[in-house]
Parts: structure tokens; sequence; C-alpha cells
């Protein structure tokens, strides 16, 4: 018999699965569960990227296009990026398209990073960061978040956690899980530290399109920081294409010289089908995406009323298409409330926990999701609270 | 007033509150703009959306195009207010294709009842050429509803 121990390699024996996972796998094995734990858009993907990748099945040879993307693909993002931030990237140079924003966080750190770095995590974040650094060799040095600034990164929330080895830092605004964003002056002065150092932002802007109530700033857009960001995005939350894996890096050409190599010879190229019908997103559907915008506001508002008025107080997030209600006045940990409001309520979400410590007491609230389905998931949350409520008083009652 | 109308149109019992919360204003602020809606006659009333498979499953509709001729002193307008004022009839529309003139939806209890209203009450108007009845098999998709075909929702696998 074959020992899978000896076999498998202990740098990923010791890598935690992700614990969003956990959730989905018990909520899929029990009947009338109503989720509000997804990432990924409801909407479809609008129609004329779906035609336009039934044209390119129809009329072209499926190849497997240049190792760094399509060249009107990437000419239309370095377009995109000038038109929205004002700064331009070399289409032929700085630009790599990547299957999805994932790969383009992967490949920056494996390009970065060596044995021993070490990488500044903002938390709470997206589960992938951590594993991946370690996984480039690199160490991650959590960076906690706080409430009371509204999870925005401040320089003090860091400064402290630079050292010698520090070589990257990963921004992740709009963020999930929190919906916070990060506005030119919240960046501002973590710009004016970064530019006297060798620390690299690795700036995660997946969710950029989706921000209510002002438009979405890039640390890019600051005095000397182009030179020092990679810059990730992708079309999966803004265009609703996430089973279209596409993302992409855009950085200073050196970046992209190096992570282009982990790429071709690792992926080679992303899908070509996708990449075309990516062009199409890019140059007709801002109405779509506009149109996605307002509906998310919509249940956003709702949701951030709804949890005010349970008690689970929730700040305003500005951005992504998640709330982070606070869980804390329960008692409970975020994995007890999340685990008992699933068996006992019949709704998943993910404890905030899973999004790092400091995401302990929140939950992850998505509202990628109909009104009617927020609305029937509100009022199991509300009699769920309420049978919490009772067990407590007659907790008091016995003691 | 955009939003508003569109969360109505989802779903018109929603809570002063929860619309409230939607749209960013007060409850009072909700149920005062609704009386407005009311009032000036943009919100004309609210209806339900029913799956006649599972409420009543003989009841039979049908979509009629009819050819229609103005005369003097009574264009359209003339022609499609008497038909209206049927109770079988659930909207009637004028269209703009050139092969026929209004589009007549009647709800009856049954396949004769339609027929007999197609034959006796529409046909007999004066000024109508002809009608063509189309009878709705399925429905899918309502008034931005769906009735069946609802895909389940397979997210959550990553």
């Amino acid at each position: 018999m074959i020992d899978y121990d000896k076999v498998l390699s202990d740098k990923i024996k010791g890598i935690k699965p992700s614990g969003i996972r956990k959730f989905f796998d018990i909520a899929g094995t029990m009947d009338d569960v109503i989720s509000l734990g997804v990432g990924e858009p409801d909407f479809n993907t609008p129609w004329a990227i779906r035609k336009a990748a039934i044209q390119v099945l129809e009329r072209k040879h499926i190849i497997y296009g240049p190792n760094k993307g399509l060249a009107p693909l990437r000419g239309a993002i370095s377009q995109t990026i000038e038109k929205k931030h004002g700064v331009r990237y070399d289409p032929d140079k700085e630009i790599i398209v990547t299957v999805g924003g994932s790969e383009a966080i992967d490949l920056a750190l494996r390009g970065l990073l060596d044995n021993g770095d070490e990488v500044l995590v903002v938390e709470p974040c997206f589960v992938c960061y951590a594993p991946l650094v370690e996984l480039a060799g690199g160490v991650p040095v959590s960076v906690p978040t706080k409430i009371e600034n509204n999870f925005k990164l401040t320089l003090d929330d860091f400064k402290d956690k630079v050292t010698e080895r520090t070589k990257l830092i990963i921004l992740p605004f709009p963020n999930n899980p929190t919906g916070a964003v990060m506005t030119r002056e919240d960046l501002e002065p973590i710009a004016e530290f970064l530019r006297d150092t060798n620390i690299m932002v690795l700036s995660d802007e997946i969710y950029s399109e989706l921000t209510y109530g002002r438009k979405h700033f890039s640390i890019i857009e600051l005095e000397g920081m182009r030179e020092r960001t990679i810059y990730v995005n992708g079309f999966s939350k803004a265009y609703a294409m996430t089973g279209w894996r596409l993302g992409y890096v855009t950085a200073p050409e050196p970046i992209i010289n190096q992570i282009s190599k982990i790429h071709q010879y690792g992926i080679m190229c992303s899908p070509f089908i996708s990449q075309n019908a990516a062009v199409e997103a890019l140059s007709s559907c801002d109405a779509e995406v506009a149109k996605m915008v307002e509906e998310y506001n919509i249940r956003r508002r709702y949701l951030v009323g709804e949890f005010n008025r349970l008690g689970l107080t929730c700040f305003n997030p500005e951005g992504a298409f998640y709330v982070f209600p606070c869980i804390k006045s329960t008692g409970l940990t975020s994995e007890e409330f999340c685990e008992r409001l699933l068996f006992e309520g019949k709704v998943a979400a993910v404890p905030g926990s899973a999004f790092g410590d400091s995401g302990e007491g929140y939950m992850r609230i998505s509202y990628a999701y109909s009104l009617k389905h927020l609305m029937e998931a509100i009022s199991r949350i509300e009699k769920f609270l309420k049978k919490l409520e009772a067990e407590k008083n007659e907790g008091k009652n016995c003691g | 007033m955009k939003d508003i109308i569109k969360i109505l149109q989802q779903n018109a019992r929603i809570s002063d509150t929860a619309l409230g919360e939607m749209l960013g204003i007060s409850a009072e602020e909700a149920a005062a703009e609704i009386d407005r809606l009311e009032q000036n006659g943009v919100i004309k009333g609210y209806s339900v959306i029913v799956d006649d498979d599972l409420y009543d499953k003989s009841t039979v509709y049908a979509t009629i195009e009819l050819k229609v001729t103005p005369q003097r002193d009574c264009g359209f307008d003339d022609i499609a207010k008497t038909i209206m004022m049927y109770d079988e009839v659930e909207s009637v529309s004028l269209m703009s294709s050139g092969a026929y003139d209004l589009a007549v939806e009647v709800k009856g209890n049954d396949l004769k009842d339609v027929a007999f209203f197609v034959s006796e009450r529409l046909a007999t108007i004066d000024g109508i050429l002809s009608t063509s009845t189309h009878f709705i098999l399925k429905k899918y998709k309502e008034k931005g509803i769906f009735i069946d075909g609802e895909e389940p929702d397979e997210r959550g696998l990553c």
C-alpha cells in the first residue's frame, strides 16, 4: 500500500481549507435552507456579452491565443483604466489577462516573493490571500482593520508591522466581506508612507464597479503609486461573468515580464471565447452594469436598515455586495451564531471569522439575491433572534 | 419614483418600513409617496399573479388579434373602449404591426366561454373586420415574475 502521507507535500498539508466552503457543504445537505452565502452575482451575464461569445463559437477557430491575452482585449482594458483613473498602461507591455482575479493574485505573489518575505494582509479579507502567500513561500502578516474606522485601512493599523522583509501590502478594496471602501483621503497617508519604501501594493479592485454613492478611487491615481502598484481587476463581479474566468493584472513592465513567465508555463493563456466576449463587455455594457448597481443598492439599503432594526448593528458599506452585521449582542461567537442560524433558523451565512480573526463577532451577508429571497431570509433571522432572546430570558429566570 | 415603482412591481405587499429602507427614506415618507402616486394616477391598482395550474386548472387565456376599420368620428380609441368594458377582457392594446390593429387578452372559464365571447361579443362590434384567436397553452413568466421555468440556484459551489 502506498503511504500518501509520505507522498503529499508538507507545505500543502499545512494549508487550511476555506472556511466558506464548510458552511456551504453543510447547507447543501439540508432541505429548505436559504443561503445568503454566495460571492457571485445573481444576475445573468448581459446578453450582448453572451451573444458575442456565441458568434465567436460560430465563426472563429477556437485557439490558444497570445500568452498575455488577445490584443483587442488588452487594448480595451488599457482604455478603460485610462478613462476611469486617468492612468495609462501600455497594452503590449504592462497588461496580462488572467484566469480570473484569483490567478492574477497568485501570479503577483509568486512573481514577487522569495522564501520568508513578508506580506501585509489587510483583514477581514477574502480567504485566498494568506494561503496563496504561503504557497509562494512568503509569510502573511495580518493587519486587522477596525469597526471604528468603518473597516478602512489606516496607517496606524500597519506601520508598526513593517519590517525589512516586508515586500508587499495587499489592499482589498472595495472589501469582501465588509463592503468597506477607501477614498482618496483615506489612501493619501498610506501612499505618503509607502513612497519612501520598497514595498509594493497589490491592489485587488475586483469590486471596483460596485460602489454606492461615490465612484471608486484607485491608489494608482496617487502620485508615485503607479510604479509601486500591481493592479488587479476582472470581469466576474462587474459584468456578472464569474463562470467565464477572466481577470487581469496591470503593472510596470518588469513585473508583467516576471509574472508572464509563470502564466506562460502554468496556464498558457486565458480562455479564448471568454476573452472575445470580454471585449464586448468593456465596450458596450456600461448601462447594464449601472442597472445592476442600482438594484444592488436597493438591496443594500434594505439589509442595512433591517439588521439595525433587528439589533445586529450594521455599518453602512459603500461597496461590493456584502453587508457585515455585528452579532456580538447575541453573546455567541461568529461560528456558533452561523451554525445555529443554519440548523435552527435555516439560513446560511458565512461567519466573519472565516475572513480573519478581526472578522470575529460579525457575519457576512451577501445581497447577490433577489429582494424576495432577502425578505424571506430576514424574516427567518428575525424569528431566530427572538428564539435566542427567549432562551436568554429563560436562562435568567432559572438562574 | 423609478425605484419605488420597480420595487412595488416585484412585490406590492411590501411593508412601508421595508420600502423606506430600500429607498433610503422613512416609512412615513414611503407611505406618503405611494399616496401621491395613487392620487395622481401613476399607480392604477394592485393585482396578484396566480399560477392557474395550482389555483384553477380549467381557466383559459387567449390573445385575440383584431383588424379594425376606424370609421369617421370613431377611431381606434372608441372601439378599444367598447371592448375593454367586458369583464372577460384582461388587456387591450393598440399594435403597430400592420397585420392587425388591436391585441386583446381574454380570460374564460373554459374554451367554449372564450369561443362564445369572440364570436358573439367581439366579432359583432361595428368596425371589426376580422378576429384571430390564439389560445395560451402555458405561461412561463408574467409581469416579470416566473410562473414556471425558474432555474434552481446552483451558486455556492466555489
